[in-house]
């Protein structure tokens, strides 16, 4: 009967204890031992004691075997009466196991993960998060200088609804290796096609923004048929003019106070600046060598506090769908870059909203987003 | 990035370091641990509580140096090493043992800079466990940061989970400076997201890990967990409450804490070090002087009774600051009423 068989369990002989070794049993097996006797010998990460035996009985099975590694609670040996049938003993130590693997989380592996995935492509291990699946082509989104996936969080599952979108994080930036190389459009446009590669994608719509919005259009124009269509959200290239006190202050700050005020940039509510973004990005900037991209980043693309890359002539020469979105109170970019683009090119300029649309505006962002690469060449000829 | 407890941690940071500046030595007692000897074993454990573990196989009997039982010996060993090339990283085991080895640390590697005419360097860290709830009794248990706070020339970190420990303990083998470095025992197998790159947190910045408008709580190392959890509840109530982890007790982070006082005007201090002269009277001081006018309650301070830390498990709990009497002391600010003098 279940209620005359006694589980043996690793005790937890400290606070520290978490897990312990089997270094040895003292007590045979098939044998009559009696509480205080001398059972088991426990290795843990401090110490090694003998685990006397909590009960009287016989001990009818020694469940694990020496030199075996086991959880605080996890089943190390069974004690019954000599009459209790052998199949009512393994029937109970099956039990036992099953619901020992079932409360302490160890059989979790059929839940799907949406969370980032660590992914290498040549020199580079970019963190991917890739959500989302269907017939649609993917889409690709490619942050700016100092961000990271966390730029879409308000978006990524919107965008993600019966299409597969991947986010990723640049070289030098979030949770990816810091090696930027020579810090310019071209490397990140060349990474991003690696990636494409890698996750097999031939062809995808490209979402970039900011300075990913350049490299978005440099990857246009190196591998033109990689891309399906370009949404540009207050994208470099179009100008010069690059807010500089931005940059540098970025770059500098290693505290939330100065760093608080240096994010008020990018937005035009500067009441959604708290503490805790300030304390987010710094999560990352305390990484080695996230400073040192960023300096590199900057002084590529930055060059005499302008921009140095002038993609106007791949917008104008560029044979595929393209739209730009950009806040009217963008104060890193400004927005009357967007003046005077090619013909066919939809402007969506956003009032009172600062250098991130996809923060700000999220709703009516991921309305413009979808609409467009949902039928792209519809809106090139409109 | 993945859940570390605050043992793999420090472990990671150390280990790090040791592999970017060959400078970078560990000894103390048993930071090796249990190899050689006439049982031959081979397989060391890594200190008492295995935090160390791993770093002599990597690194060998050069850099990771077990001493013998004087601590007066080693950290001055530790202290000259510093100032004469080396960044070395001296655990003391428990720090209630600092009796033995103040000399070394009190007079000699805090005043080098000093002495020396601003000539010297001492990239010196001293780890120590500290704190009661451990069953440890009185002579190891003690939470002793007032102590080493008291001492000019010195920097002290108490790091209030594993994310944080991992950036403070790389901080304070980078700097130049000696740096107590004081980990509470209870908190090895507590786990947070950290991440597996190295990564520096800077010493004297105060951080918030929750902001409210109707009480400041100040509190430090493990506290700050009990903080949370009580500001947690007191939220359910409609009771609000900021808490700064002050990070570090020298240099302190006094800045934030007048910013946060003066934005709610009410301050509780968890601090589970003696109550006398312990940081919770130092901030008390500090808000009394700097920021009265502010304040619509008295300060409350939720610390242990003047006393040894006692054995017995009741005792010890009672001992204790815990998340219900950090929620009383709150209540307590929120119910003060000042009254109007005639």
């Amino acid at each position: 009967m279940a209620q005359d068989i006694i589980p043996i369990t690793m005790p937890k002989f400290g606070l520290a204890m978490t897990e312990g070794k089997i270094a040895g049993w003292m007590a045979p097996a098939d044998t009559d031992i009696k509480t205080g006797d001398e059972l088991v010998d426990i290795e843990t990460s401090k110490i090694t004691n003998t685990f006397e035996s909590p009960v009287t009985g016989r001990l009818r099975r020694q469940v694990a075997a020496n030199g075996e590694m086991l959880p605080v609670g996890a089943l190390i040996g069974v004690v019954a009466d000599a009459a209790v049938p052998d199949a009512d003993i393994d029937a109970f130590i099956t039990r036992f196991q099953a619901d020992f693997a079932a409360t302490s989380g160890g059989a979790d592996a059929d839940a799907p993960a949406d969370e980032p995935v660590m992914v290498t492509v040549g020199n580079h291990t970019l963190r991917v998060h890739d959500r989302g699946e269907g017939e649609e082509t993917p889409l690709v989104l490619i942050h700016g200088f100092g961000g990271d996936l966390k730029n879409w969080m308000l978006n990524h599952a919107a965008l993600a609804q019966g299409r597969r979108v991947i986010a990723f994080d640049l070289p030098g930036h979030g949770g990816s290796s810091k090696d930027v190389g020579p810090g310019t459009l071209a490397f990140f446009a060349e990474v991003t096609a690696q990636l494409l590669a890698h996750l097999g994608l031939e062809r995808v719509h490209v979402l970039g923004h900011s300075l990913g919005g350049g490299i978005a259009l440099t990857l246009a124009h190196t591998a033109p048929k990689s891309v399906a269509s370009l949404t540009l959200v207050a994208p470099a290239g179009l100008g010069q003019q690059i807010n500089m006190e931005f940059i540098n202050g970025f770059i500098e700050a290693d505290r939330v106070r100065t760093l608080q005020d240096v994010l008020k940039y990018l937005v035009h509510d500067k009441s959604l600046i708290g503490r805790r973004m300030a304390d987010d990005v710094l999560r990352y900037k305390r990484l080695d060598g996230a400073e040192a991209a960023l300096r590199t980043i900057s002084a590529a693309c930055f060059p005499n506090g302008r921009q140095g890359d002038d993609l106007r002539p791949v917008l104008e020469s560029a044979s595929l769908p393209i739209t730009v979105i950009w806040g009217r109170e963008d104060e890193i970019l400004p927005a009357a870059e967007a003046e005077n683009l090619p013909a066919g090119i939809v402007r969506h300029i956003l009032p009172d909203i600062g250098h991130m649309p996809q923060l700000e505006a999220a709703s009516t962002f991921n309305t413009l987003v979808t609409d467009f690469i949902k039928s792209p060449d519809l809106v090139k000829t409109a | 990035m993945s859940r570390k407890s605050f043992r793999q941690a420090i472990n990671e940071a150390l280990r790090q370091e040791m592999r970017r500046d060959p400078t970078v030595v560990l000894m103390g007692e048993d930071v090796a641990g249990g190899r050689g000897g006439s049982a031959g074993v081979t397989d060391a454990w890594g200190g008492v509580l295995g935090v160390t573990k791993g770093l002599l196989e990597e690194f060998g009997d050069t850099r990771v140096l077990d001493t013998p039982i004087t601590e007066a010996s080693y950290i001055g060993a530790a202290a000259g090493a510093a100032v004469t090339g080396l960044r070395p990283v001296a655990e003391l085991m428990f720090v209630d043992f600092v009796g033995s080895c103040l000399d070394q640390i009190m007079n000699q590697a805090a005043k080098f800079r000093y002495m020396f005419g601003g000539k010297a360097r001492t990239p010196l860290v001293i780890r120590a466990m500290y704190g009661a709830g451990f069953n440890a009794a009185a002579q190891h248990s003690q939470a002793l940061y007032p102590l080493f706070t008291h001492i000019p020339g010195l920097k002290v970190v108490v790091p209030s989970s594993a994310y944080e420990a991992k950036g403070l303990l790389i901080s304070a083998i980078r700097d130049d400076d000696p740096v107590i470095f004081l980990e509470n025992k209870v908190m090895y197998d507590d786990e947070d997201e950290v991440p597996d790159e190295a990564y520096t947190i800077p010493l004297g910045e105060a951080n918030l890990t929750r902001e409210g408008d109707d009480v400041t709580i100040v509190a430090f190392g493990r506290m700050v967990g009990l903080a949370n959890q009580a500001a947690d509840r007191l939220e359910k109530k409609g009771i609000s409450c900021t808490v700064i982890d002050p990070r570090t007790t020298s240099p302190l982070d006094r800045e934030t804490i007048l910013e946060c006082v003066a934005d709610t005007g009410r301050l509780v201090i968890v601090d589970e070090s003696s109550p006398r002269c312990n940081m919770a009277t130092d901030i008390a001081a500090l808000v009394a002087e700097e920021a009265f006018d502010t304040l619509r309650a008295p300060i409350r301070r939720v610390v242990p009774p003047h006393t040894p830390v006692p054995f017995a498990t009741v005792l010890e709990t009672l001992y204790l600051p815990s998340v219900e009497k950090i929620e009383a002391a709150v209540t307590a600010t929120m119910n003060h009423r000042v009254v109007e003098k005639v």
